[in-house]
């Protein structure tokens, strides 16, 4: 790989023993990749990926904490992954005593994480490019993200150039200031080897659609067609949700990092920018194979016939819109239903900032009444308590079926089950 | 017994018995689990892949085409090395993707583990190798599995 003379320095050891072995790690990295030289980081702020201070994660913090000591600290702000405790999550005593011990870290960590360049204290959310966060990239910008969903949506919805960056990688990238280039930050890394074909009698549930195409592309780049006809061609809040919502599940049931939608994302929509390969592959996806594709999930709750006892929305984190949708529908539900409140205890994530937005507005006053929680938590790590991953969750979440205990319903589902307990 | 040649991502040498799958190795959700309780054998946690779920890892040669999911993969990775819980190899079908190969590179920059890692060893190689094989990998990339 081409080093430029300052980059050649750090990786002799100019600046430190610790900022070596940290230029030495991007070396090997973009070595595997065969990167002919290192791309200057061009986005404003950085994403890190894991916020969660988990006591079995501790050579991490050792790792962390020598960077800090040497002075190796991010050459950006950063927004980081959702925080996994807030006291405002229904637990019994025993699961938040059991929280506590999992993430005993979690002080200490995110000391670190304000040391090493926080954005700051709302900086807590895997949805880093929400308005209201304000980590938004613009097109063509080189980012050093991870977080697979964060990563999917700013090349494919914001047209970013990422990698899909391991957790620790992407802040190295941020430290020193440049990435190996190679796979998405190229153009023709960014070329589709896929042809998706959306044949579905309606819009399909946007986490299984993202499902299917991430289990059959794994980690290579689809262009997706016939999702226009539903979607139209301008992105709308309401399509951006839909599209993060897909994202996320393509790139957590397989390895997705990009994907383009005919007619509708940036780079889909250049004049002449031949965007798939000659010898693309196609996967036809209709309403059966969409069954088929469900049928697949296993269900390892340890009875399958238990009642749902908590239902999780927000995986990956919501926007304001669909907070303010939600609560429309479970209202209508409700009254139709003929009842006050949610049936079991339902929790809402959103990142802090948006949740703060829509506390202003009359929406959140209803949802409470309703007896839905709103957080910024990560349901991932809610489940990851031992004492919570053994009750019956269901979630209308693809990836957080993936991660965890919890059962996949669609949004429909969903809100039967919340609102008449079927 | 066939010899396969790929790539040495991580050189070095190792033999251990396969632990094969087909499908693409989620490594959030197979070692998250044995992380947290501190599970000495690292077993597997994916309840989405049929051929690894509660298997164990440690010290087998992990058979698969790549890794898929969570960008924490590498940092997961890396903590299972850390731990000492890490598998004996990885061997990789398909090229390796970026969230494996910044994992294995942490590992073995930043931790005292062992975990040669080759990619490119071709669709051949997964057809072919079967959970419970002895693996032998050498520092040039030669797999040898008997």
């Amino acid at each position: 790989m081409y080093l430029t003379k300052e980059q050649q320095g750090l990786l002799d050891g100019k600046k430190g023993e610790i900022m070596a072995k940290v230029m030495k790690t991007l070396v090997m990295y973009g070595d595997a990749f065969d990167a002919q030289n290192m791309e200057p980081i061009t986005g404003q702020y950085g994403h890190y990926v894991t916020s969660a201070g988990m006591s079995a994660f501790g050579a991490v913090y050792e790792m962390l904490q020598q960077l800090i000591d040497s002075g190796s600290v991010s050459s950006q702000p950063f927004t980081a992954d959702p925080r996994p405790i807030d006291p405002k999550v229904p637990l019994t005593e025993a699961q938040a005593a059991q929280l506590k011990e999992v993430y005993s870290s979690q002080e200490e960590y995110e000391t670190q994480l304000r040391a090493l360049g926080l954005l700051d204290e709302d900086a807590f959310t895997c949805t880093c490019y929400m308005d209201e966060v304000g980590n938004i990239p613009q097109k063509g910008e080189i980012l050093s993200w991870a977080e697979s969903s964060a990563v999917v949506y700013a090349n494919s919805v914001l047209g970013a150039r990422c990698n899909r960056n391991s957790g620790i990688i992407e802040l190295f990238g941020s430290i020193a200031g440049f990435v190996p280039y190679f796979g998405l930050l190229t153009d023709e890394g960014r070329r589709a080897t896929w042809v998706i074909e959306v044949k579905t009698s309606k819009l399909p549930e946007a986490q299984l659609l993202g499902s299917a195409i991430g289990i059959k592309v794994m980690e290579e780049v689809p262009f997706i067609k016939g999702l226009d006809k539903y979607l139209g061609n301008t992105l709308t809040d309401e399509v951006k949700d839909y599209l993060k919502d897909m994202g996320a599940a393509t790139a957590s049931n397989g390895a997705v990092g990009l994907y383009h939608v005919e007619g509708l994302t940036p780079e889909a929509i250049e004049p002449g920018n031949v965007l798939i390969t000659r010898e693309a592959k196609t996967y036809v996806i209709d309403d059966a194979e969409l069954n088929r594709v469900r049928d697949s999930y296993p269900c390892i709750w340890k009875n399958p016939e238990s009642k749902p006892e908590v239902c999780l929305i927000g995986c990956p984190h919501l926007s304001l819109n669909q907070l303010k949708v939600w609560t429309d529908r479970i209202s209508e539900a409700l009254k139709n239903a003929i009842q006050k409140e949610v049936t079991i205890p339902t929790i809402m994530s959103a990142a802090p900032a948006v949740i703060k937005a829509f506390e202003k507005t009359e929406y959140a006053a209803r949802l409470k009444s309703m007896g839905v929680v709103t957080t910024g938590i990560c349901p991932v790590m809610y489940m990851s308590n031992p004492l919570c991953k053994i009750n019956p969750v269901v979630t209308n979440s693809n990836k957080l079926r993936t991660y965890s205990t919890a059962r996949y319903h669609t949004d429909e589902e969903v809100l039967g089950i919340i609102t008449k307990g079927v | 017994m066939r010899v396969f040649k790929g790539r040495p991502i991580v050189p070095g040498q190792a033999r251990a018995e396969a632990l094969v799958s087909k499908k693409g190795f989620n490594t959030l959700a197979s070692f998250e689990t044995g992380l947290i309780h501190g599970d000495v054998n690292a077993t597997c946690g994916d309840q989405n892949n049929s051929d690894l779920y509660g298997k164990p890892m440690h010290e087998k040669a992990l058979c698969i085409p790549l890794t898929i999911g969570s960008t924490t993969g590498g940092r997961v990775l890396f903590c299972a090395a850390s731990a000492n819980l890490q598998p004996a190899c990885m061997l990789f079908a398909k090229p390796i993707d970026s969230v494996a190969a910044a994992g294995v590179i942490l590992s073995d920059l930043w931790t005292d583990a062992k975990m040669p890692t080759v990619d490119c060893l071709g669709e051949e190689f997964l057809d072919y190798v079967q959970t419970g094989m002895m693996i032998t990998v050498n520092s040039d990339g030669t797999v040898i599995v008997e």
